[in-house]
């Protein structure tokens, strides 16, 4: 429910933004006008029998996300992007979001230059392409895409100030987003639904705690350095069982344990967002057609993943790191495209406590673009888990139609899902997918 | 996972040939060839320092062997840096689906330029390798190396001699870039000898075939002093396909400063 206004509230919002600002009235003669974005026709196949009761095989649906930029003639600057998902399948994946309503307002400071962003925004911290541990600021949007690298907009005051020494950010970030998670009717989720409604919070304030981050980063030459630290409300709930109902046989009886009581299952999850720290530190290296990155975290107040002794986790301290390398070929067998190979590997010092499904992950990857005039692209991926039997397979191919369509087609295979890894709820849910995209 | 869809369209420093100045009898005091050729682009290289700084757009329209046309858009903007290369920074106008895409180039004379690339979808600023000289820029018949201003330490040269072009008369000189991961063996240079302007480059490849022909027209002055082309046109032989790369909006002397051309600026570039 809470999800849901949540919801409602940013669509509305949008909504009237979006009218107030295409329609900009004449407050600023000098105000610069601009309308862009994109729609996208998308649909899902999932080739094998659904794992969990009530799952679809095919979904497919819209996307809507056009951006509405403002500018005067000092530069300032007001965007709003709002966000619209169908999907005919879930209706947990039918979504409205509001990813952007900022105003940009900026001035000298000292040698250098302050920036303000203020309202709706997302914002990326990081450099590997796998798993992006120290990017933080924005909750994962996760019914967009297994891979979660789709966020929710946050609202923010974002403050920076810099110059030649480099960029000081802080932001004050009030209002949390929960998670986004598949419903009874979508694929890619556990057994048990993730109830909104159920929805807890380590902290008093709940959803209205006032978390707070840092970062710093600059470019050393070919080193580019990023430092961060972010204290609040974990971005990752700690999904919990709930909803608990007596266990009937097969004449509807209760089932009884050996004391009497009735034996109970739950049916629901029931997401909790703890409270956290964790600092970060992000570097790459380029040297030539390499390209070397390095994330590393440390975070407290997390609960690691439920065993049998503690049904919900118990709070661990840990450390995780992302490292990897990328190799770029150009104009490989003699032609205009370029091959990039593409290693990494993700640990969290966890080891098979971590809630992180790429706690011990290789990721070989390779990407062939051609550089003809339709920017034709092929990517595949290879994760293989270290800790489990898992393996996942991502293929992936686009290329523009013209100047405003473009269209791309990816398939990802679980390959094998070994049943003590989190991820074996969706070995069934390898998918086909097939976008038409619209950008004006 | 990894994206790719504007990170090749990244390109190098597309600096537009700025020549200035009065003109002094370049071949007669010099001994040899080679040292005639390298006083002529060291010569270039100083009619086009001081202009400050520019922005302008930039409009390509790709042509197959079949007449088919595709087109793209893209704003510029420049910062000269005294004794470096310069500063730029480019936003993508279209294709519509890297429109935002935004380029932050510092280009260096003695090592490989730094590059950062702006994904728009992500929010995500990418440093990205400066390494593909030979390579496509956006699909068209411009390489990286041929959109970026000609550093002078990057080549060796041979004056080969003064014939007519035009109403004008132009010096030919040989090229010979040091880089090893240029595609060109050598490059064969028409400037007229009154201004410096570059008129025409053909392009041999590492076979020493002749690859593209450039030929350069519309020059303007800017500033009472730097001549800029409005059209280029780049042939390629081999494919018979073809680049026309038109320049308009030419602003000279703007206020962008150092931290336009910093990646905080790069995030607020539009």
């Amino acid at each position: 429910m809470r999800l849901r206004t949540a919801l409602e509230r940013s669509a509305l919002c949008a909504a009237v933004g979006f009218v107030l600002a295409a329609g900009a009235p004449a407050w600023g003669e000098g105000l610069e006008r601009d309308l862009s974005g994109s729609f996208r026709l998308e649909s899902r196949w999932f080739p094998e029998s659904a794992a969990h009761s009530g799952q679809r095989t095919l979904a497919s649906g819209f996307v809507a996300e056009p951006t509405v930029f403002l500018e005067d003639e000092e530069g300032r600057s007001f965007t709003l992007t709002p966000f619209l998902r169908y999907d005919s399948a879930d209706s947990r994946r039918t979504h409205a979001d509001l990813h952007e309503a900022y105003l940009l307002l900026f001035g000298d400071l000292g040698e250098g230059e302050w920036e303000a962003r203020l309202g709706f925004d997302r914002v990326f911290w990081g450099v590997t392409e796998l798993n992006h541990l120290v990017d933080i600021v924005n909750q994962t949007d996760l019914v967009e895409h297994p891979n979660e690298e789709a966020k929710l907009g946050q609202l923010m005051a974002h403050l920076t100030w810099f110059g030649d020494w480099g960029a000081a950010e802080l932001f004050a970030l009030p209002g949390h987003r929960e998670r986004t998670f598949a419903g009874r009717h979508g694929r890619l989720r556990s057994g048990l639904v993730v109830d909104d409604d159920l929805v807890g919070y380590e902290s008093g304030a709940e959803e209205r705690h006032l978390d707070v981050a840092a970062r710093y980063s600059h470019s050393f030459g070919p080193l580019d350095l990023g430092v961060s630290v972010f204290d609040g409300t974990s971005r990752e709930p700690s999904l919990r069982p709930a909803s608990f109902r007596p266990v009937l046989d097969a004449n509807g009886n209760q089932v009884l344990d050996n004391e009497g009581a009735p034996i109970l299952t739950p049916r629901s999850l029931a997401p909790w967002y703890p409270q956290i720290r964790q600092v970060g530190l992000d570097a790459q290296l380029t040297v030539e057609s390499w390209l070397f990155k390095f994330e590393g975290i440390h975070r407290t107040g997390a609960f690691n993943a439920p065993n049998r002794r503690h049904p919900v986790g118990e709070k661990e301290d840990h450390a995780a790191l992302a490292i990897g390398g990328e190799y770029t070929f150009y104009s490989v067998f003699e032609s205009a495209a370029d091959l990039g190979l593409l290693g990494e590997w993700s640990y969290d010092g966890r080891g098979r406590r971590s809630t992180d499904k790429f706690q011990d992950d290789v990721f070989l990857a390779a990407r062939l673009a051609l550089n003809d005039p339709e920017s034709t692209e092929f990517v595949a991926g290879l994760v293989v888990d270290r800790d489990y039997s898992t393996r996942t397979l991502t293929v992936e191919w686009n290329r523009r139609l013209s100047d405003r369509w473009s269209v791309r087609a990816e398939a990802v295979a679980f390959l094998a899902a070994d049943e003590a890894d989190p991820v074996h709820v969706s070995r069934r849910d390898s998918f086909i997918a097939l976008d038409f995209v619209y950008s004006y | 996972m990894i994206h790719s869809r504007a990170s090749r369209r990244a390109f190098r420093l597309l600096v537009p040939i700025l020549l200035t100045g009065p003109v002094a009898p370049l071949t007669a005091f010099a001994a040899t060839p080679e040292e005639t050729g390298l006083k002529i682009a060291v010569e270039a290289r100083e009619r086009g320092t001081g202009f400050g700084s520019f922005t302008a757009r930039q409009a390509m329209v790709l042509r197959n062997k079949q007449g088919q046309e595709s087109r793209r858009q893209v704003r510029v903007k420049v910062l000269e840096v005294e004794d470096d290369g310069n500063k730029s920074m480019f936003v993508f106008d279209n294709p519509r689906d890297v429109k935002g895409t935004a380029l932050l180039v510092h280009a260096h004379r003695n090592e490989a330029d730094d590059q950062w690339l702006y994904l728009p979808a992500l929010k995500r600023v990418k440093r990205i390798s400066s390494s593909n000289r030979s390579g496509s820029f956006m699909g068209s018949e411009f390489a990286y190396e041929d959109m970026s201003a000609p550093e002078v330490e990057k080549f060796t040269y041979r004056y080969l001699r003064d014939e007519p072009c035009g109403d004008l008369t132009c010096t030919v000189t040989e090229r010979l870039p040091t880089d090893r991961k240029s595609g060109y063996l050598r490059q064969i240079v028409w400037q007229d000898r009154e201004e410096l302007r570059t008129w025409k480059i053909e392009y041999y490849d590492r076979k020493d075939e002749h690859l593209k022909t450039l030929t350069l027209g519309g020059y303007q002055q800017f500033l009472d002093r730097f001549w800029q082309a409005g059209e280029m046109t780049m042939v390629n032989h081999l494919t018979g396909k073809s680049t026309v790369l038109t320049w308009t909006d030419f602003e000279f002397r703007t206020d962008l400063d150092e931290r336009d051309f910093t990646k905080t600026g790069l995030k607020r570039a539009r």
